[in-house]
């Protein structure tokens, strides 16, 4: 189904009250001036930004609605990490400088509230229920899990946002995703967004905002909604959300920069008004069925092209023109041949972190298999947990001590292997099992080969050192 | 930044679905600063392991016109992405579809974003197929995307908005300076948010 609502419509949906509250003004035919809540900066992009607002004399407008970190350049090396900010990276050291200037709140390398950006803003309460959150990062659309409106914006708009605390928009189309049926034990949400690519590529979403529900998606944590919001902008669309209630409220509830007392009640009576009327009409409607997702994997170079852990690699002879050229090339850069099965495949690293699954319940997961076992030989475990708090909270229930006693590499809190760009970096041609988000080509590292998965059958990989199920090491507790 | 008038080209035919970011400039090039860096970093990792990549050949040197693939730029938000292709000497992608977040990058810096249908892009590549040299024109202001020696005429679908900023060289920052009064406004009133008020109160 695919017709536009009207504005009536649209109203009805969460997305467009969200908007609705955030449109400082529409003048006919030109994109809305829309206010952010919040303003999320990372190293990766502000350069130019700040540039531009030094050259035009401008300040940073609110400065409690902006808050900077680091993430993708620090090293997760704990060695590196505490040296001289004379040979910090570059980026680094200049967003340091900049924040100085700016009088601009930065969470530096050694901060204990930093990490990954996406990882941070829930964590910290700064990511509420109906705001308006940016950040130039693509993977802002993973604060729609709070029930935020959020969204990556690029470096000029950086500089927009921080100069007047609003960007231009254009109102994008609804789009409902419904998550019906119940996830089997050892699958995860992040098994769900591939399976969702596997089945309807990686453009579906293209100039909507994607509204994930459906009893599936009520029964997920938070940090579970966030990694399937994560895989938003996979699927095309620069926003994914999920309707706030008790499960986000009870995140929320006591965090840093969440309210509390009268200010709470207030906004907890606000957030609960936000959810997509039930008769709402959506531009677009799919549905999924969560109890027929297997443990996911991807063979090629675009998160689309995913099989479940069974599957073999499909043959390009089966698809049309460019689709059937764009897998012989993905093939041919992965080493893979039509007809392979992946389960067995060997891998050279596995990967656990990135702001998909970085957080505490990935790191659990991983835990569950790990206990007690070893990573196999020849293979390499790198776990870097998504920020200090993450960290902290990995170390002080034992889950570090478990990855450490069996082989692993236990990092600082960083972007890490998802982009290497910090020192982490994967060798050419190396099979890499990751539980980031994105299997395009080079992003682990010139010529490295990535195979997305979840934490646990990321884990499981580890343990057997090649693609393996994690099913058979759920424990029934 | 400089108004964009009408240009020709002939076409570089870069006929690959879903094009990332990434590709466009990977990772490690993203904090380049100079033209040259950036000229450098296009497409930097695919260069190096395939010297026969359609940048590289002698005949589209000098082309300023991207025939893409669907799904072009999709992937990481790198304003980066369309900084890397301008300092390549490119002027326009022609897609079916863009990644939203770098069709709205690409508009504020002056590369265009050209969205054209199923049909027209079949059309196009078989007259880039037949005709590899034949000059395409893209006409900014008179809003057209033209085959002259094919008699083919497209309608260009770019947002009206940024095709004023683009055709007067204005900016956006421009724009949204023009209506401090109007965000005042808003932070004072009771459609912001109860917490950013909050936060503006000082609490
Ligand atoms: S973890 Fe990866 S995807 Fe997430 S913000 Fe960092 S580089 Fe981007």
């Amino acid at each position: 189904m695919s017709a536009p609502t009207t504005d009536e419509a649209y109203r009805r949906t969460l997305y467009g009250k969200i908007w609705d509250r955030h449109v400082v003004l529409q003048e006919p035919g030109l994109p809305a001036i829309l206010y952010a809540d919040v303003h999320l900066v990372h190293e990766g992009t502000f350069l130019q930004a700040f540039e531009l607002l030094r050259e035009r004399n401008l300040n940073v407008r609110r400065h409690p609605l902006t808050v900077s970190t680091t993430d993708h350049f620090v090293p997760s090396r704990r060695d590196l990490r505490f040296q001289d900010p004379a040979t910090m990276p570059y980026v680094v050291k200049s967003l340091m400088d900049t924040a100085e200037e700016f009088g601009m709140t930065l969470y530096g390398p050694n901060d204990r509230r930093q990490g990954i950006v996406h990882v941070i803003g829930p964590e910290l309460g700064l990511t509420q229920p109906g705001m308006v959150l940016v950040c130039a990062d693509s993977h802002t659309s993973t604060h729609g899990a709070m029930g935020t409106l959020a969204f990556g914006i690029g470096t000029t708009e950086i500089a927009h946002t921080v100069a007047t605390q609003t960007l231009l928009q254009r109102r994008q189309k609804t789009m409902r995703v419904t998550v019906d049926g119940r996830l089997a034990p050892g699958v995860f949400s992040k098994d769900v967004a591939l399976a969702l690519m596997a089945e309807y590529g990686t453009a579906f979403g293209r100039g909507h905002v994607i509204e994930f529900a459906g009893p599936a998606v009520r029964a997920m944590s938070i940090e579970a909604r966030m990694s399937l919001c994560n895989m938003s902008i996979e699927m095309g669309s620069r926003s994914g959300l999920v309707a706030p209630d008790e499960v986000t409220f009870d995140y929320l509830h006591g965090r840093e920069f969440a309210p509390a007392g009268e200010d709470w009640d207030r906004a907890v009576e606000y957030w609960s008004a936000l959810p997509s009327e039930p008769d709402a009409v959506f531009d677009t409607e799919l549905a999924i069925d969560a109890s027929t997702v297997a443990p996911m994997i991807t063979y090629g170079t675009s998160p689309g092209m995913a099989v479940g852990i069974d599957g073999t690699v499909p043959d390009p002879a089966d698809l049309a023109d460019e689709e059937a050229a764009a897998l012989t090339t993905a093939l041919e850069y992965m080493g893979l041949r039509p007809g392979t099965r992946l389960a067995g495949k060997k891998v050279d690293t596995v990967f656990i972190g990135s702001c998909t699954n970085s957080r505490i319940e990935d790191l659990r997961a991983a835990a569950t298999v790990l206990r007690g076992r070893s990573v196999a030989a020849g293979t390499a475990l790198k776990i870097v947990p998504g920020s200090q708090e993450v960290k902290r909270m990995a170390e002080a229930e034992g889950l570090a001590e478990v990855f450490v006693q069996a082989g692993a590499q236990w990092g600082e809190p960083s972007c890490s292997l998802c982009v290497a760009v910090n020192g982490d970096v994967g060798g050419s041609g190396e099979y890499i099992a990751s539980t980031s988000n994105r299997n395009f080509q080079s992003r682990q590292g010139p010529g490295a080969r990535t195979l997305l998965m979840s934490p646990m059958t990321a884990a499981a990989t580890a343990v057997q050192g090649s693609v393996a199920d994690p099913r058979p090491f759920v424990t029934s507790a | 930044m400089d108004k964009i008038r009408a240009f020709s080209s002939t076409l570089i035919p870069m006929l690959i679905a879903n094009v990332d970011t990434d590709q466009i400039i990977p990772a490690q090039f993203v904090s380049s600063r100079t033209t040259e860096e950036f000229a450098h970093a296009l497409f930097r990792n695919r260069r190096d392991r395939d010297p026969e990549f359609i940048l590289d050949q002698p005949a589209m040197q000098g082309r300023s016109i991207i025939l893409a693939g669907p799904n072009f730029g999709c992937g990481s938000s790198r304003e980066a992405a369309p900084w890397a292709l301008v300092a390549g000497g490119i002027r326009a992608v022609i897609s079916t579809g863009f990644g939203d977040i770098f069709n709205n990058n690409s508009l504020k810096n002056g590369l265009l974003p050209i969205v054209v249908s199923e049909t027209e892009h079949e059309r196009l590549r078989s007259v880039a197929a037949a005709d590899p040299d034949v000059e395409v024109t893209v006409d900014l202001p008179g809003n057209t995307l033209s085959v002259p020696a094919h008699g083919i005429t497209i309608e260009l679908r770019i947002d009206p908005f940024y095709r004023h900023l683009l055709i007067s060289g204005m900016d956006e920052l421009d724009y949204l300076l023009s209506h401090v009064a109007e965000i005042e406004q808003y932070e004072a009133g009771d459609a912001i948010h109860p917490t950013t008020r909050a936060k503006l109160a000082g609490r």
